[in-house]
Protein backbone atom coordinates (compact mmCIF):
# COMPACT_ATOMS: atom_id res chain seq x y z
CA UNK A 1 0.00 0.00 0.00
CA UNK A 2 2.92 2.48 0.80
CA UNK A 3 4.30 1.59 -2.58
CA UNK A 4 1.09 2.58 -4.33
CA UNK A 5 1.46 5.90 -2.58
CA UNK A 6 5.01 6.66 -3.16
CA UNK A 7 4.03 6.16 -6.92
CA UNK A 8 1.19 8.14 -6.85
CA UNK A 9 3.09 11.05 -5.30
CA UNK A 10 6.26 10.88 -7.35
CA UNK A 11 3.57 10.68 -10.46
CA UNK A 12 2.25 13.57 -9.48
CA UNK A 13 4.85 15.71 -8.21
CA UNK A 14 6.27 15.35 -11.67
CA UNK A 15 3.59 16.11 -13.59
CA UNK A 16 3.28 19.56 -11.30
CA UNK A 17 7.11 20.01 -11.69
CA UNK A 18 6.39 19.35 -16.25
CA UNK A 19 3.56 22.21 -15.83
CA UNK A 20 5.41 24.60 -13.64
CA UNK A 21 7.70 24.28 -16.47
CA UNK A 22 5.17 25.56 -18.86
CA UNK A 23 3.58 28.24 -17.30
CA UNK A 24 2.59 29.06 -21.12
CA UNK A 25 0.41 26.19 -20.61
CA UNK A 26 -0.92 27.66 -17.82
CA UNK A 27 -1.44 30.73 -19.15
CA UNK A 28 -3.28 29.19 -22.50
CA UNK A 29 -5.43 27.22 -20.33
CA UNK A 30 -6.85 29.98 -18.31
CA UNK A 31 -7.32 32.35 -21.42
CA UNK A 32 -9.93 30.15 -23.24
CA UNK A 33 -12.53 29.87 -20.83
CA UNK A 34 -11.80 33.74 -20.05
CA UNK A 35 -12.05 34.54 -23.71
CA UNK A 36 -15.21 32.72 -23.72
CA UNK A 37 -16.52 34.34 -20.89
CA UNK A 38 -15.82 38.03 -21.83
CA UNK A 39 -16.22 37.96 -25.35
CA UNK A 40 -18.67 35.36 -26.29
CA UNK A 41 -20.87 35.53 -23.55
CA UNK A 42 -21.48 39.06 -24.19
CA UNK A 43 -22.83 37.95 -27.58
CA UNK A 44 -24.97 35.47 -26.48
CA UNK A 45 -26.18 37.04 -24.08
CA UNK A 46 -29.42 38.67 -25.80
CA UNK A 47 -29.60 35.34 -27.15
CA UNK A 48 -30.24 33.71 -24.09
CA UNK A 49 -33.98 33.61 -23.32
CA UNK A 50 -34.68 34.14 -19.61
CA UNK A 51 -36.18 31.52 -17.58
CA UNK A 52 -34.99 30.40 -13.95
CA UNK A 53 -34.02 26.72 -13.89
CA UNK A 54 -32.33 24.03 -10.96
CA UNK A 55 -30.07 24.98 -9.52
CA UNK A 56 -30.66 28.40 -9.93
CA UNK A 57 -33.43 30.62 -7.88
CA UNK A 58 -33.49 33.75 -9.65
CA UNK A 59 -32.88 34.90 -13.03
CA UNK A 60 -29.27 34.97 -13.71
CA UNK A 61 -26.88 36.66 -16.89
CA UNK A 62 -25.55 34.15 -19.12
CA UNK A 63 -22.07 34.64 -17.90
CA UNK A 64 -23.13 33.34 -14.72
CA UNK A 65 -24.49 30.07 -16.07
CA UNK A 66 -22.09 29.36 -18.58
CA UNK A 67 -19.46 29.34 -15.51
CA UNK A 68 -19.33 25.74 -14.68
CA UNK A 69 -19.40 24.93 -18.27
CA UNK A 70 -16.14 26.87 -18.98
CA UNK A 71 -14.81 24.35 -16.02
CA UNK A 72 -15.65 21.71 -17.56
CA UNK A 73 -13.32 23.12 -20.67
CA UNK A 74 -11.03 23.51 -18.47
CA UNK A 75 -11.31 19.87 -17.23
CA UNK A 76 -11.98 18.81 -20.93
CA UNK A 77 -8.85 20.37 -22.84
CA UNK A 78 -6.62 19.60 -20.16
CA UNK A 79 -7.78 15.69 -19.91
CA UNK A 80 -6.97 15.57 -23.86
CA UNK A 81 -3.85 17.21 -23.10
CA UNK A 82 -2.42 15.02 -20.96
CA UNK A 83 -3.13 12.06 -23.24
CA UNK A 84 -1.10 13.76 -25.89
CA UNK A 85 1.65 13.96 -23.68
CA UNK A 86 0.95 9.99 -22.87
CA UNK A 87 1.57 9.74 -26.67
CA UNK A 88 4.59 12.32 -26.82
CA UNK A 89 5.70 10.31 -23.82
CA UNK A 90 5.39 7.01 -25.59
CA UNK A 91 6.86 8.18 -28.75
CA UNK A 92 10.04 9.17 -26.41
CA UNK A 93 10.40 5.98 -24.49
CA UNK A 94 9.54 7.50 -21.34
CA UNK A 95 6.56 5.19 -21.08
CA UNK A 96 8.22 2.56 -20.96
CA UNK A 97 9.55 3.50 -17.89
CA UNK A 98 6.00 3.49 -16.42
CA UNK A 99 4.84 0.17 -18.09
CA UNK A 100 7.62 -1.96 -16.84
CA UNK A 101 7.51 -0.97 -12.88
CA UNK A 102 6.35 -3.80 -11.48
CA UNK A 103 3.54 -2.07 -9.19
CA UNK A 104 0.20 -2.47 -10.95
CA UNK A 105 -0.25 -1.25 -14.23
CA UNK A 106 -3.96 0.45 -13.77
CA UNK A 107 -2.57 1.61 -10.69
CA UNK A 108 0.05 3.73 -12.49
CA UNK A 109 -2.45 4.37 -15.38
CA UNK A 110 -4.71 5.85 -12.71
CA UNK A 111 -2.01 7.89 -11.12
CA UNK A 112 -1.09 9.58 -13.86
CA UNK A 113 -4.95 10.74 -14.58
CA UNK A 114 -5.10 11.96 -10.93
CA UNK A 115 -1.61 13.97 -11.97
CA UNK A 116 -3.18 15.58 -14.92
CA UNK A 117 -6.68 15.94 -12.93
CA UNK A 118 -4.71 17.85 -9.92
CA UNK A 119 -3.15 20.06 -12.30
CA UNK A 120 -6.85 20.28 -13.91
CA UNK A 121 -8.60 21.41 -10.83
CA UNK A 122 -5.91 23.81 -9.63
CA UNK A 123 -6.69 25.66 -12.75
CA UNK A 124 -10.50 25.58 -12.26
CA UNK A 125 -10.13 27.36 -9.22
CA UNK A 126 -7.98 30.27 -10.85
CA UNK A 127 -10.53 30.57 -13.58
CA UNK A 128 -12.82 30.30 -10.57
CA UNK A 129 -11.10 33.32 -8.81
CA UNK A 130 -10.83 35.13 -11.86
CA UNK A 131 -14.42 35.17 -12.70
CA UNK A 132 -15.35 36.04 -8.88
CA UNK A 133 -13.28 38.79 -9.38
CA UNK A 134 -14.92 39.97 -12.38
CA UNK A 135 -18.27 39.64 -10.33
CA UNK A 136 -19.41 36.42 -11.31
CA UNK A 137 -19.56 34.97 -7.70
CA UNK A 138 -20.84 31.95 -6.33
CA UNK A 139 -22.34 31.07 -2.40
CA UNK A 140 -19.49 30.47 -0.51
CA UNK A 141 -19.54 26.94 0.18
CA UNK A 142 -20.51 26.28 -3.57
CA UNK A 143 -16.11 26.52 -3.95
CA UNK A 144 -15.80 23.85 -1.33
CA UNK A 145 -18.43 21.67 -2.69
CA UNK A 146 -17.41 21.66 -5.94
CA UNK A 147 -13.72 20.38 -5.42
CA UNK A 148 -14.94 16.40 -5.60
CA UNK A 149 -17.10 17.51 -8.86
CA UNK A 150 -14.24 19.03 -10.50
CA UNK A 151 -11.95 15.60 -8.94
CA UNK A 152 -14.34 13.45 -10.90
CA UNK A 153 -14.87 15.25 -14.01
CA UNK A 154 -10.98 15.48 -14.56
CA UNK A 155 -10.76 11.85 -13.53
CA UNK A 156 -13.74 10.76 -15.82
CA UNK A 157 -11.65 13.28 -19.07
CA UNK A 158 -8.29 12.03 -18.36
CA UNK A 159 -8.98 8.36 -18.71
CA UNK A 160 -11.15 9.52 -22.16
CA UNK A 161 -7.62 11.21 -22.59
CA UNK A 162 -6.12 8.05 -21.86
CA UNK A 163 -8.25 5.32 -23.50
CA UNK A 164 -8.07 7.71 -26.88
CA UNK A 165 -4.04 7.98 -26.42
CA UNK A 166 -3.81 4.05 -26.43
CA UNK A 167 -6.07 4.23 -30.22
CA UNK A 168 -3.68 6.62 -31.36
CA UNK A 169 -0.48 5.09 -33.02
CA UNK A 170 1.32 8.34 -33.34
CA UNK A 171 1.35 12.05 -32.83
CA UNK A 172 0.65 12.89 -36.44
CA UNK A 173 -2.55 11.50 -35.99
CA UNK A 174 -3.59 13.23 -32.76
CA UNK A 175 -4.79 16.93 -33.50
CA UNK A 176 -7.45 15.41 -36.13
CA UNK A 177 -8.81 13.06 -33.13
CA UNK A 178 -9.06 15.71 -30.96
CA UNK A 179 -10.97 18.33 -32.83
CA UNK A 180 -13.55 15.68 -33.09
CA UNK A 181 -13.53 14.80 -29.47
CA UNK A 182 -13.35 18.07 -28.10
CA UNK A 183 -15.43 20.44 -30.26
CA UNK A 184 -18.31 18.06 -30.35
CA UNK A 185 -17.92 17.13 -26.96
CA UNK A 186 -18.10 20.80 -25.95
CA UNK A 187 -20.74 22.12 -28.40
CA UNK A 188 -23.48 19.01 -27.78
CA UNK A 189 -23.27 19.16 -23.91
CA UNK A 190 -25.25 21.52 -21.41
CA UNK A 191 -21.79 24.11 -21.52
CA UNK A 192 -23.44 26.55 -23.60
CA UNK A 193 -27.34 26.00 -23.10
CA UNK A 194 -29.67 24.28 -21.16
CA UNK A 195 -31.38 21.63 -22.66
CA UNK A 196 -34.71 23.39 -23.13
CA UNK A 197 -32.87 25.74 -24.89
CA UNK A 198 -31.66 22.84 -27.02
CA UNK A 199 -34.72 21.39 -27.24
CA UNK A 200 -36.02 24.51 -29.22
CA UNK A 201 -34.02 23.87 -31.84
CA UNK A 202 -33.97 20.12 -31.89
CA UNK A 203 -35.20 17.39 -30.29
CA UNK A 204 -32.21 15.45 -31.64
CA UNK A 205 -29.67 17.96 -30.16
CA UNK A 206 -31.25 17.86 -27.18
CA UNK A 207 -31.33 14.01 -26.66
CA UNK A 208 -27.30 13.95 -27.86
CA UNK A 209 -26.76 16.85 -25.09
CA UNK A 210 -28.55 14.87 -22.70
CA UNK A 211 -26.72 11.68 -23.47
CA UNK A 212 -23.41 13.54 -23.51
CA UNK A 213 -21.58 12.43 -20.38
CA UNK A 214 -19.69 16.00 -21.01
CA UNK A 215 -23.06 18.23 -19.76
CA UNK A 216 -23.17 15.52 -16.55
CA UNK A 217 -20.33 16.60 -15.89
CA UNK A 218 -21.14 20.58 -16.03
CA UNK A 219 -24.40 19.95 -14.25
CA UNK A 220 -22.55 18.34 -11.55
CA UNK A 221 -20.41 21.29 -11.26
CA UNK A 222 -22.94 23.94 -11.78
CA UNK A 223 -25.34 22.18 -9.41
CA UNK A 224 -22.18 21.42 -6.40
CA UNK A 225 -21.44 25.36 -7.10
CA UNK A 226 -24.66 26.53 -5.99
CA UNK A 227 -24.27 23.98 -3.11
CA UNK A 228 -26.77 21.18 -4.35
CA UNK A 229 -26.39 17.84 -5.27
CA UNK A 230 -27.14 16.45 -7.94
CA UNK A 231 -27.44 12.30 -8.23
CA UNK A 232 -28.19 11.87 -11.56
CA UNK A 233 -25.22 13.90 -12.72
CA UNK A 234 -23.17 12.09 -10.43
CA UNK A 235 -24.36 8.43 -11.81
CA UNK A 236 -23.65 9.43 -15.38
CA UNK A 237 -19.57 10.65 -14.57
CA UNK A 238 -19.62 7.91 -12.59
CA UNK A 239 -20.44 5.74 -15.28
CA UNK A 240 -18.84 7.32 -17.68
CA UNK A 241 -15.56 7.36 -15.63
CA UNK A 242 -15.45 3.77 -15.38
CA UNK A 243 -16.30 2.83 -18.93
CA UNK A 244 -13.29 4.91 -19.99
CA UNK A 245 -11.27 3.60 -17.07
CA UNK A 246 -11.56 0.37 -18.62
CA UNK A 247 -10.97 1.38 -21.78
CA UNK A 248 -7.71 2.83 -20.76
CA UNK A 249 -6.79 -0.06 -19.23
CA UNK A 250 -7.47 -2.42 -22.03
CA UNK A 251 -5.89 -0.07 -24.38
CA UNK A 252 -2.71 -0.43 -22.32
CA UNK A 253 -2.91 -4.09 -21.95
CA UNK A 254 0.58 -5.55 -23.05
CA UNK A 255 -1.28 -8.44 -24.95
CA UNK A 256 -2.80 -5.97 -27.16
CA UNK A 257 0.76 -5.20 -28.06
CA UNK A 258 0.35 -1.00 -28.11
CA UNK A 259 3.54 -0.59 -26.94
CA UNK A 260 4.79 -2.49 -30.39
CA UNK A 261 4.43 0.16 -32.35
CA UNK A 262 7.94 2.03 -33.13
CA UNK A 263 9.38 4.58 -31.11
CA UNK B 1 19.65 -21.42 -10.82
CA UNK B 2 18.82 -19.69 -13.93
CA UNK B 3 19.21 -15.82 -14.14
CA UNK B 4 17.32 -15.82 -17.03
CA UNK B 5 15.62 -18.45 -19.61
CA UNK B 6 14.34 -18.43 -22.84
CA UNK B 7 12.63 -21.25 -24.40
CA UNK B 8 11.17 -21.68 -27.60
CA UNK B 9 9.95 -17.96 -27.86
CA UNK B 10 8.44 -16.84 -31.44
CA UNK B 11 6.71 -13.80 -32.05
CA UNK B 12 5.45 -11.62 -35.15
CA UNK B 13 4.66 -8.00 -35.69
CA UNK B 14 1.95 -8.99 -38.33
CA UNK B 15 3.34 -10.94 -40.93
CA UNK B 16 7.21 -10.12 -40.12
CA UNK B 17 8.30 -12.90 -38.31
CA UNK B 18 11.05 -11.12 -35.76
CA UNK B 19 11.90 -14.17 -32.98
CA UNK B 20 11.35 -17.58 -34.71
CA UNK B 21 12.22 -20.61 -31.78
CA UNK B 22 14.71 -18.53 -29.84
CA UNK B 23 16.08 -20.67 -26.75
CA UNK B 24 18.87 -19.93 -24.41
CA UNK B 25 19.18 -19.55 -20.90
CA UNK B 26 21.98 -17.47 -18.72
CA UNK B 27 23.37 -18.48 -15.30
CA UNK B 28 22.96 -16.04 -12.25
CA UNK B 29 26.11 -14.30 -12.30
CA UNK B 30 27.05 -14.44 -16.11
CA UNK B 31 27.50 -12.08 -18.87
CA UNK B 32 26.02 -12.66 -21.81
CA UNK B 33 26.05 -11.09 -25.12
CA UNK B 34 23.61 -10.90 -26.99
CA UNK B 35 25.14 -10.42 -30.53
CA UNK B 36 23.00 -9.37 -33.88
CA UNK B 37 23.30 -7.41 -36.84
CA UNK B 38 20.28 -4.61 -37.10
CA UNK B 39 17.36 -6.36 -37.26
CA UNK B 40 18.12 -9.22 -35.49
CA UNK B 41 14.76 -9.01 -33.16
CA UNK B 42 17.18 -7.67 -30.22
CA UNK B 43 15.06 -4.99 -29.01
CA UNK B 44 12.22 -7.59 -29.35
CA UNK B 45 12.88 -10.18 -27.02
CA UNK B 46 13.84 -6.90 -24.50
CA UNK B 47 10.39 -5.65 -24.96
CA UNK B 48 8.82 -9.14 -24.38
CA UNK B 49 11.61 -10.01 -21.63
CA UNK B 50 10.23 -6.48 -20.32
CA UNK B 51 6.47 -7.34 -20.66
CA UNK B 52 5.99 -4.09 -23.18
CA UNK B 53 3.96 -6.23 -25.48
CA UNK B 54 3.24 -10.03 -24.67
CA UNK B 55 3.58 -13.69 -27.05
CA UNK B 56 1.65 -16.70 -26.59
CA UNK B 57 4.43 -18.88 -28.41
CA UNK B 58 7.16 -19.46 -25.78
CA UNK B 59 8.20 -19.12 -22.21
CA UNK B 60 10.33 -16.50 -20.11
CA UNK B 61 11.81 -16.90 -16.37
CA UNK B 62 12.90 -14.26 -14.81
CA UNK B 63 15.05 -15.69 -11.43
CA UNK B 64 12.35 -18.72 -11.50
CA UNK B 65 9.57 -16.21 -12.13
CA UNK B 66 7.46 -17.23 -15.25
CA UNK B 67 6.82 -13.93 -16.98
CA UNK B 68 3.47 -14.85 -18.20
CA UNK B 69 2.23 -15.78 -14.85
CA UNK B 70 4.09 -13.52 -12.11
CA UNK B 71 4.88 -10.59 -14.35
CA UNK B 72 5.02 -8.37 -11.38
CA UNK B 73 7.51 -10.72 -9.37
CA UNK B 74 9.46 -11.26 -12.79
CA UNK B 75 9.49 -7.05 -13.41
CA UNK B 76 10.66 -6.88 -10.15
CA UNK B 77 14.20 -8.77 -10.39
CA UNK B 78 14.86 -6.99 -13.64
CA UNK B 79 16.87 -3.86 -14.28
CA UNK B 80 16.31 -2.48 -18.07
CA UNK B 81 18.32 0.23 -20.11
CA UNK B 82 16.31 0.36 -23.70
CA UNK B 83 18.09 1.23 -26.67
CA UNK B 84 16.44 4.45 -26.61
CA UNK B 85 17.11 6.76 -23.52
CA UNK B 86 14.27 7.00 -21.02
CA UNK B 87 16.10 10.13 -18.90
CA UNK B 88 13.53 12.84 -18.06
CA UNK B 89 15.89 15.27 -19.70
CA UNK B 90 14.98 18.49 -17.28
CA UNK B 91 15.65 16.43 -13.69
CA UNK B 92 19.11 16.14 -12.29
CA UNK B 93 20.55 12.83 -12.18
CA UNK B 94 19.35 11.83 -8.52
CA UNK B 95 15.86 13.00 -9.25
CA UNK B 96 15.83 10.99 -12.34
CA UNK B 97 17.00 7.78 -10.03
CA UNK B 98 14.54 9.00 -7.04
CA UNK B 99 11.51 9.11 -9.76
CA UNK B 100 12.15 5.90 -10.80
CA UNK B 101 12.94 4.15 -7.02
CA UNK B 102 9.41 5.62 -6.61
CA UNK B 103 7.92 4.01 -9.44
CA UNK B 104 9.15 0.61 -7.73
CA UNK B 105 7.69 1.95 -4.54
CA UNK B 106 10.69 3.08 -2.97
CA UNK B 107 10.77 6.54 -1.21
CA UNK B 108 12.56 7.85 1.79
CA UNK B 109 16.07 6.66 3.90
CA UNK B 110 15.59 3.20 2.02
CA UNK B 111 15.43 5.16 -1.25
CA UNK B 112 18.13 7.37 -0.94
CA UNK B 113 20.92 5.03 0.25
CA UNK B 114 19.87 2.58 -2.43
CA UNK B 115 19.99 5.84 -4.79
CA UNK B 116 23.63 6.84 -3.38
CA UNK B 117 24.91 2.83 -4.19
CA UNK B 118 23.89 3.03 -7.08
CA UNK B 119 25.46 6.31 -8.67
CA UNK B 120 28.62 5.34 -6.53
CA UNK B 121 28.67 2.12 -8.38
CA UNK B 122 28.63 3.48 -11.82
CA UNK B 123 30.87 6.41 -10.47
CA UNK B 124 28.21 9.02 -11.01
CA UNK B 125 27.97 10.97 -7.42
CA UNK B 126 29.70 13.70 -8.14
CA UNK B 127 27.27 14.34 -11.26
CA UNK B 128 23.85 13.46 -9.18
CA UNK B 129 23.17 16.69 -9.14
CA UNK B 130 23.45 17.89 -13.01
CA UNK B 131 20.68 17.89 -15.55
CA UNK B 132 20.64 14.79 -17.27
CA UNK B 133 20.48 17.66 -20.61
CA UNK B 134 23.75 18.93 -19.75
CA UNK B 135 25.68 15.14 -18.92
CA UNK B 136 27.81 13.61 -22.25
CA UNK B 137 26.38 10.64 -24.30
CA UNK B 138 28.42 8.61 -21.73
CA UNK B 139 27.34 9.91 -18.60
CA UNK B 140 23.70 9.69 -19.40
CA UNK B 141 24.28 5.90 -20.35
CA UNK B 142 25.95 5.55 -16.86
CA UNK B 143 22.81 7.25 -15.27
CA UNK B 144 20.73 4.98 -16.95
CA UNK B 145 22.94 1.93 -15.87
CA UNK B 146 22.89 3.48 -12.08
CA UNK B 147 18.50 4.08 -12.38
CA UNK B 148 18.75 0.22 -13.25
CA UNK B 149 20.94 -0.56 -10.08
CA UNK B 150 18.48 1.46 -7.54
CA UNK B 151 15.56 -1.50 -6.88
CA UNK B 152 18.75 -4.05 -7.04
CA UNK B 153 17.56 -6.67 -9.82
CA UNK B 154 19.17 -9.54 -10.12
CA UNK B 155 19.16 -9.92 -13.86
CA UNK B 156 20.20 -6.60 -16.10
CA UNK B 157 19.37 -5.93 -19.48
CA UNK B 158 21.12 -3.58 -21.68
CA UNK B 159 20.02 -3.14 -25.47
CA UNK B 160 22.88 -1.72 -27.27
CA UNK B 161 23.68 0.99 -24.52
CA UNK B 162 27.21 2.01 -26.08
CA UNK B 163 25.64 3.07 -28.97
CA UNK B 164 26.99 6.56 -30.06
CA UNK B 165 29.23 6.25 -27.27
CA UNK B 166 33.39 6.73 -28.16
CA UNK B 167 35.58 4.45 -27.97
CA UNK B 168 36.93 5.52 -24.23
CA UNK B 169 33.06 5.89 -23.16
CA UNK B 170 32.20 2.53 -24.30
CA UNK B 171 35.42 0.42 -23.07
CA UNK B 172 34.24 1.68 -19.83
CA UNK B 173 30.66 1.21 -19.52
CA UNK B 174 31.85 -2.48 -20.91
CA UNK B 175 33.90 -2.99 -18.12
CA UNK B 176 31.70 -1.98 -15.60
CA UNK B 177 28.93 -3.90 -16.36
CA UNK B 178 31.09 -7.03 -16.60
CA UNK B 179 32.72 -6.10 -13.11
CA UNK B 180 28.65 -5.87 -11.88
CA UNK B 181 28.18 -9.48 -12.91
CA UNK B 182 31.80 -10.44 -11.13
CA UNK B 183 31.74 -8.97 -8.30
CA UNK B 184 27.78 -8.18 -7.36
CA UNK B 185 26.78 -11.92 -8.98
CA UNK B 186 24.10 -9.80 -11.19
CA UNK B 187 23.35 -11.57 -14.02
CA UNK B 188 24.03 -9.12 -17.29
CA UNK B 189 21.77 -9.62 -20.98
CA UNK B 190 24.04 -6.93 -23.05
CA UNK B 191 22.60 -6.79 -26.89
CA UNK B 192 24.98 -5.24 -29.59
CA UNK B 193 26.31 -5.78 -32.89
CA UNK B 194 29.93 -4.92 -31.65
CA UNK B 195 32.44 -7.71 -31.21
CA UNK B 196 34.48 -5.97 -29.43
CA UNK B 197 32.54 -5.71 -26.39
CA UNK B 198 32.61 -9.24 -26.33
CA UNK B 199 35.15 -10.57 -24.07
CA UNK B 200 36.31 -14.24 -24.35
CA UNK B 201 34.88 -15.81 -21.43
CA UNK B 202 31.34 -14.21 -21.88
CA UNK B 203 28.37 -16.19 -22.81
CA UNK B 204 27.37 -15.35 -26.26
CA UNK B 205 24.56 -15.79 -28.31
CA UNK B 206 24.60 -15.04 -31.85
CA UNK B 207 20.95 -13.46 -33.34
CA UNK B 208 20.08 -12.99 -36.80
CA UNK B 209 17.01 -12.77 -38.68
CA UNK B 210 14.92 -13.67 -35.29
CA UNK B 211 17.28 -16.89 -35.19
CA UNK B 212 19.80 -18.16 -32.79
CA UNK B 213 22.57 -19.36 -34.97
CA UNK B 214 25.29 -19.91 -32.31
CA UNK B 215 25.23 -20.44 -28.38
CA UNK B 216 27.94 -20.83 -26.45
CA UNK B 217 31.02 -19.06 -24.46
CA UNK B 218 32.67 -16.20 -26.48
CA UNK B 219 35.86 -18.46 -26.76
CA UNK B 220 34.52 -21.15 -28.31
CA UNK B 221 32.35 -19.58 -31.17
CA UNK B 222 35.23 -17.51 -32.15
CA UNK B 223 37.58 -20.49 -32.72
CA UNK B 224 40.36 -20.03 -34.45
CA UNK B 225 38.78 -17.29 -36.96
CA UNK B 226 38.57 -14.38 -34.02
CA UNK B 227 35.20 -13.37 -33.18
CA UNK B 228 34.70 -10.35 -35.69
CA UNK B 229 35.46 -12.99 -38.63
CA UNK B 230 32.86 -15.69 -37.24
CA UNK B 231 30.45 -13.03 -36.99
CA UNK B 232 30.14 -11.74 -40.46
CA UNK B 233 30.41 -15.10 -41.81
CA UNK B 234 27.95 -16.66 -39.84
CA UNK B 235 25.20 -13.79 -40.41
CA UNK B 236 26.73 -12.50 -43.37
CA UNK B 237 25.39 -15.91 -45.11
CA UNK B 238 22.17 -16.86 -46.74
CA UNK B 239 19.58 -17.87 -44.34
N1 LIG C 1 6.93 -2.07 -34.85
C1 LIG C 1 7.36 -2.88 -35.79
N2 LIG C 1 6.56 -3.22 -36.79
C2 LIG C 1 6.97 -4.05 -37.76
N3 LIG C 1 8.18 -4.61 -37.81
C3 LIG C 1 9.04 -4.31 -36.82
C4 LIG C 1 8.68 -3.42 -35.76
N4 LIG C 1 9.73 -3.31 -34.93
C5 LIG C 1 10.69 -4.08 -35.45
N5 LIG C 1 10.29 -4.68 -36.57
C6 LIG C 1 11.09 -5.60 -37.40
O1 LIG C 1 11.39 -6.74 -36.61
C7 LIG C 1 12.73 -7.13 -36.80
C8 LIG C 1 13.48 -7.12 -35.50
O2 LIG C 1 13.57 -5.79 -35.04
P1 LIG C 1 14.34 -5.40 -33.71
O3 LIG C 1 14.12 -3.96 -33.48
O4 LIG C 1 13.98 -6.34 -32.65
O5 LIG C 1 15.86 -5.64 -34.14
P2 LIG C 1 17.20 -5.25 -33.42
O6 LIG C 1 18.02 -6.48 -33.36
O7 LIG C 1 16.91 -4.59 -32.13
O8 LIG C 1 17.85 -4.24 -34.43
P3 LIG C 1 18.71 -2.91 -34.19
O9 LIG C 1 20.13 -3.33 -34.09
O10 LIG C 1 18.46 -2.12 -35.43
O11 LIG C 1 18.20 -2.25 -32.98
C9 LIG C 1 13.31 -6.17 -37.84
O12 LIG C 1 13.24 -6.79 -39.09
C10 LIG C 1 12.40 -5.00 -37.78
O13 LIG C 1 12.32 -4.38 -39.03
MG1 LIG D 1 17.33 -2.78 -31.35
Amino acid sequence: MRALLTALWAIVAREALRFSRQRSRFVSALVRPLVWLVVFAAGFRAALGLSIIPPYQTYITYETYIVPGLCGMILLFNGMQSSLSLVYDREMGSMRLLLTSPLPRWWLLFSKILAGTAVSVLQCYAFLGIAAAMGITMPLMGYVYVLPALILGGVMLGALGVALSSFISQMENFAGVMNFVIFPTFFMSTALYPLWRMAESSVLLRDICAFNPFSHTVELIRFALYEQFNGMALLWTMLAGMIFLGLALWGYDPGRGLMRRRG
Amino acid sequence: MTGLKVERLGFSYGAKRALENVSFDVEQGAFCALLGPNGAGKSTLFALLTRLFTTREGRLTVMGHDIARAPRQALARIGVVFQQSTLDLDLSVRRNLRYFAALHGLAGREAETRIEAALERMAMRERADELARDLNGGHRRRTEIARALVHRPAVLLLDEPTVGLDAEARRAITAHVHDLCASDGLTALWATHLTDEVWPDDRLVILHNGRVLADGTAREIAGQEGLTERFLNLTGAPV
